[in-house]
């Protein structure tokens, strides 16, 4: 699996679209911070980015190298190897090289800043753990959708329509229903709410650290027990682990199953 | 000439003559009780205590005028038994004590220093631990509350009283003081004319400044900081409110202030920092809000039902999650001139005033008003594109809540 894993790896590393993500998070880091002057609100406005942003090219990039090295796949198949390190392989190189390319090109500019005087550096660390999470996570769910659909048309069409669904359409699911039911007590049900979708969990797990920390008065005694604690802040990463887990099973239970 | 300037001097002079020194220590003085030492004082008479720890309680002071001062670690345990000084005289002088152990009643109102129609008072640091009302100020006159330390250990509002409490006074300088842990940490009932200023107040369990029915009073440079619920103005009129820094009150009714009947106030150069709510108006006619800063709060301004003729002008409104949030019609108040951090429009004649309204109320902040579980999607994108669907048409936000000439740098002041 590390073999596999290492020349996908280096492949991704060579190609020039990391060269372009990495840019663009660099220029994106220096932008924010020595247009803006302001730490905290660069951070802020990261997360807006991070978390639509993110999960779209972990999407694009996991279902776009799956159908490009579908040859070299099917030559890999040929060989005397365990399927599942074969995917599992690709489906890490893609995820680390991506969560590298996060990882410097936000972390340089920042450090150039002045990242470890400020106390900015533990918002700044959540927001790169939580990016790489989203990472993982997109990308695993891309390749679940690759594995699945032959027809790359329809695979790309599937990727996207799951990134729009968990960025803006299972939000206004979410916010509707919460008006419908109302007259109910809801803070639990819009826990599990928020738990149920990666992006929802990111952005409120970074928000806990910035600004509705202050609203969290407002909004009654549960949501304040449970994000006010470690104990929110354990259960938020658990469930995005669970998040990386389940479609990582699920690629190698498919690609045991999957006829070539 | 002369004669008025000797006739003058022989009064002063005979003052001094006078007034007499008493010492109370242990061993070794005048007397050895506080309380002897009052009952058997003259008024004008100055008591001084020198340091140790004075088991004494309910020392009354009738119809004397006495300046009694302590030296350092002079300490009064009035060992949970009724009040420390409870005093009703004019021209007094209370300072450098330290009191401890106030009793804790349902019934009556125990307090380290109860003043009941005084005129001409002055307290001066005394530090009050373990209270159960620090300062209990009664139908009083022209006194001076400064540098004094009060701090209780009451666990709910039930049991624990108020710092500093004025019922039925006038013309009182509260200065340089710091409250906290006690239900209100400064309370004005009937309080007129009053100067408060340079005072810190936190942790406390309600207000950190509560106005009852109290008019004419001018409150600057004080610090509320994590109290219950901030400060409360309620029913009085004619309040200044200067300087101030109001943080950290974070809870469901938590206010930095709480206005509520307010009439003829004027609030200028306050900050407001991270607070759930930065001012909850209710009821507000004729208030002027000019130069303040509202910074990461959760809601910089909450403006309920029957406000009338409020301006705000020329404040800062910096990174809350919700600058506004707003009941009812507009009622002729302005919003003008204030710097919105998120504004987005420009200028292009450069004057410094941006080219396109802005509008504080958002639609999602009408949205949790209606559902406050809907917070948890603060800041996702479909909030963002409803928002701004919102902005581009109103439908459900007030159409004229509109600050027409937005400033595009911060107000300095």
């Amino acid at each position: 699996m590390f073999k596999i894993l290492k020349y996908s790896f280096f492949d991704l590393m060579r190609s020039s679209w990391s060269y372009v993500y990495f840019g663009f998070y660099l220029l994106l880091g220096i932008v924010l911070l020595f247009l803006n002057n302001d730490l905290s609100k660069a951070v802020i406005t990261l997360m807006n980015v991070i978390i639509v942003l993110v999960p779209l090219i972990g999407t694009i990039f996991g279902v776009m190298y799956y159908y490009n090295s579908k040859e070299f796949t099917e030559l890999l198949l040929a060989q005397p190897l365990k399927r599942s390190s074969i995917f599992l392989g690709q489906y890490l190189g893609v995820a680390i090289s991506l969560s590298m390319s996060l990882i410097l090109g936000l972390g340089l500019p920042f450090i150039a800043y002045g990242l470890f005087k400020s106390n900015a550096i533990w918002d700044f660390s959540l927001l790169l753990i939580v990016g790489v999470f989203l990472t993982f996570i997109f990308s695993a769910l891309a390749f679940n959708i690759a594995l699945s659909n032959e027809n790359k048309i329809k695979g790309f069409g599937y990727a996207i329509l799951m990134w729009l669904f968990l960025a803006i359409i299972y939000d206004g699911l979410f916010l509707m229903s919460l008006i419908l039911f109302e007259d109910y007590p809801l803070d639990k049900v819009s826990l599990i709410g928020t738990m149920l979708n990666p992006i929802d969990l990111s952005r409120t797990l970074i928000l806990l650290k910035l600004d509705i920390s202050a609203l969290l008065g407002y909004t009654g005694a549960v949501f304040k027990q449970f994000f006010g604690t470690s104990f929110g802040l354990i259960v938020s990463f658990l469930a995005l682990a669970v998040w990386v887990g389940l479609p990582v099973l699920r690629i190698t239970y498919k690609s045991i199953k999957k006829d070539f | 000439m002369n004669i008025q300037l000797g006739i003058l001097l022989v009064l002063i002079s005979s003052c001094f003559i006078q007034a007499q020194t008493t010492t109370v220590c242990k061993t070794g003085c005048n007397y050895s009780s506080i309380k002897i030492a009052i009952d058997s004082a003259k008024s004008g008479d100055h008591i001084f205590i020198k340091k140790g720890i004075y088991k004494e309680s309910n020392i009354v002071i009738y119809k004397k005028s006495l300046h009694i001062t302590g030296e350092k670690g002079t300490i009064i345990d009035t060992q949970n038994n009724g009040y420390g000084f409870s005093v009703e005289a004019t021209d007094i002088i209370i300072k450098n004590l330290t009191i401890k152990n106030i009793e804790v009643s349902y019934i009556k109102e125990y307090a380290a220093i109860l003043l009941f129609k005084s005129y001409d008072f002055e307290i001066e640091n005394i530090t009050v631990e373990n209270a159960f009302f620090g300062f209990l100020i009664q139908k009083s006159k022209d006194g001076k509350i400064h540098n004094n330390t009060i701090s209780g250990e009451g666990k709910a509002e039930a049991d624990s009283g108020n710092a500093i409490h004025l019922w039925h006074c006038e013309n009182v300088k509260i200065t340089n003081n710091d409250v906290r842990r006690m239900r209100d940490g400064i309370y004005l009932e009937f309080g007129n004319n009053s100067y408060i200023s340079n005072n810190y107040s936190t942790e406390n369990m309600r207000y950190g400044l509560h106005f009852m029915f109290s008019n004419n009073n001018t409150y600057e440079n004080n610090i509320f900081e994590a109290n219950g619920a901030g400060v409360a103005v309620m029913f009085s009129k004619k309040i200044k409110m200067y300087n101030n820094v109001f943080k950290k009150n974070w809870g469901t009714a938590s206010y930095g202030i709480l206005l509520k009947e307010i009439n003829d106030a004027e609030l200028k150069h306050n900050t407001f920092e991270d607070n759930t709510v930065g001012i909850n108006a209710d009821g507000t006619n004729r208030i002027i809000y000019t130069e303040n800063t509202f910074k990461n709060n959760g809601y910089a301004i909450k403006v309920h039902g029957a406000c009338y003729d409020n301006i705000y002008s020329k404040n800062n409104f910096l990174y809350n999650s919700f600058d506004l949030s707003y009941s009812g019609n507009l009622n002729s108040n302005k919003f003008e001139n204030n710097y919105w951090s998120n504004y987005t429009g420009y200028d292009l004649n450069k004057d410094g005033i941006g080219d396109i309204p802005y509008r504080p109320v958002k639609l999602f902040s009408y949205l949790v008003n209606r559902t406050p579980e809907s917070i948890v999607l603060l800041r996702s994108l479909f909030i963002d594109l409803i928002d701004f669907s919102e902005k581009v048409s109103p439908v459900f936000t007030p159409e004229n809540l509109i600050d027409n000439q937005p400033l595009m740098t911060q107000v300095t002041w």
